[in-house]
């Protein structure tokens, strides 16, 4: 009986992920800040200004191919970096089984990025996370409003500045509730 | 007519409960009002988290607690008591408050879990530390989540404290 072995050949050659640092070093050379390595994970640090280009070249490129925003989120160093907050685009290529982490610096005193929306729809909601919790807000976002926090919440909450047990000043809602507890003490049953 | 009980065989069966058999029983109002509530507590489910996944074991077959009359309602219009199991978060409280005071008297609370009693690990900004700060709580159950002897333990804790009630029936109370 003979055995055939079938064996799957891709047909394109994977790039290594430093090797597609280096090519976005390459493209975009004003922008890349630095390109780390640590256990095989690769970052690259970029400026806030170009992130939808870069973003767009990663999605676009035929031989990156990176169509899947695996997650967006937000990172505060305070006091350990500067600028403070990094908007960190966790990225997978679906087609070459490929991972690479962009970083984008933003500054505190100008919290601002481009939405990468337009790219990826399910950024949508990952934007609007780190929204709430970092105060980061993403230009031509379709519909930045909070999306754990209720509404009219005070503060953002993952801000290393942030008090852990909150504010002094207690949200409405909650306040409400205390309050109605109170009003109806009187109708509880004390046995 | 004033019966005679020396003559007509009225056993006593328990303090303050007097039988004539087959199928005469003299008592109080006090203890048929609370024996008929504490043999039926219908709880309000309120699952927020693991906590809900032992509730949800204790009320089904292996633990059971059909067999105690507790049976649970989708409505606290039709509960008597409402099992909070899980971290109640600011964001919830006043979702929970509104569903509390829906319950029609007589209500019961009871806090399931480390998160409910005291906020548990969760000592932050969004978890509210211990549901008592908004709601009469009537028993505390410890465990991260407990088991469901534990909530089944709470339950009879409370039919106890049902069991304990005088004239909660009644209009002049």
């Amino acid at each position: 009986m003979a055995v055939i072995e079938v064996r799957m050949q891709p047909t394109y050659k994977r790039m290594e992920p430093l090797e597609i640092a280096e090519k976005i070093k390459e493209s975009f050379p004003m922008d890349v800040v630095e390109v780390t390595s640590f256990r095989d994970q690769v970052s690259i640090i970029v400026k806030k200004d170009n992130i939808v280009d870069i973003c767009r070249y990663l999605h676009d490129d035929p031989n990156l191919s990176f169509d899947h925003l695996q997650d967006l989120c937000g990172a505060d160093y305070l006091g350990k970096k500067e600028p403070r907050f990094e908007v960190v685009y966790n990225l997978y290529s679906i087609k070459y089984r490929n991972s690479i982490r962009v970083k984008a610096q933003v500054p505190e005193d100008d919290p601002r990025i481009r939405t990468v929306t337009s790219i990826w729809a399910g950024a949508n909601w990952h934007e609007r996370e780190c929204f709430d919790m970092f105060g980061i807000k993403f230009k031509g976002h379709p519909d930045l409003r909070r999306i754990l926090l209720p509404e009219d919440w005070e503060g953002y909450p993952l801000r290393k500045d942030y008090p852990l047990e909150g504010p002094e000043k207690e949200w409405s809602g909650f306040a409400d509730a205390i309050e109605t507890a109170k009003k109806y003490r009187e109708f509880d049953w004390e046995g | 007519m004033l019966l005679d009980t020396s003559t007509i065989g009225l056993v006593e069966v328990e303090e303050g409960t007097k039988i004539l058999p087959p199928n005469l029983i003299i008592t109080t109002i006090d203890n048929v009002v609370n024996w008929s509530r504490l043999s039926s507590i219908w709880p309000i489910t309120f699952g927020l988290a693991c906590c809900a996944i032992e509730m949800m074991a204790a009320g089904a077959s292996h633990y059971d607690f059909d067999r105690f009359g507790i049976i649970f309602r989708g409505s606290p219009r039709q509960s008597d008591c409402v099992i909070i199991a899980g971290t109640v978060t600011k964001k919830m409280a006043p979702v929970l408050r509104r569903v509390f005071d829906q319950i029609p008297e007589p209500r019961y609370v009871v806090a399931m879990g480390s998160c409910a009693c005291s906020g548990g690990i969760f000592r932050t900004y969004s978890t509210v530390q211990g549901c008592d700060i908004f709601l009469p709580v009537d028993v505390f159950v410890p465990g991260c989540p407990p088991r469901p002897e534990t909530l089944m333990e709470g339950m009879m804790k409370l039919q106890e404290k049902i069991r304990r009630e005088q004239a909660r029936w009644s209009p002049w109370r």
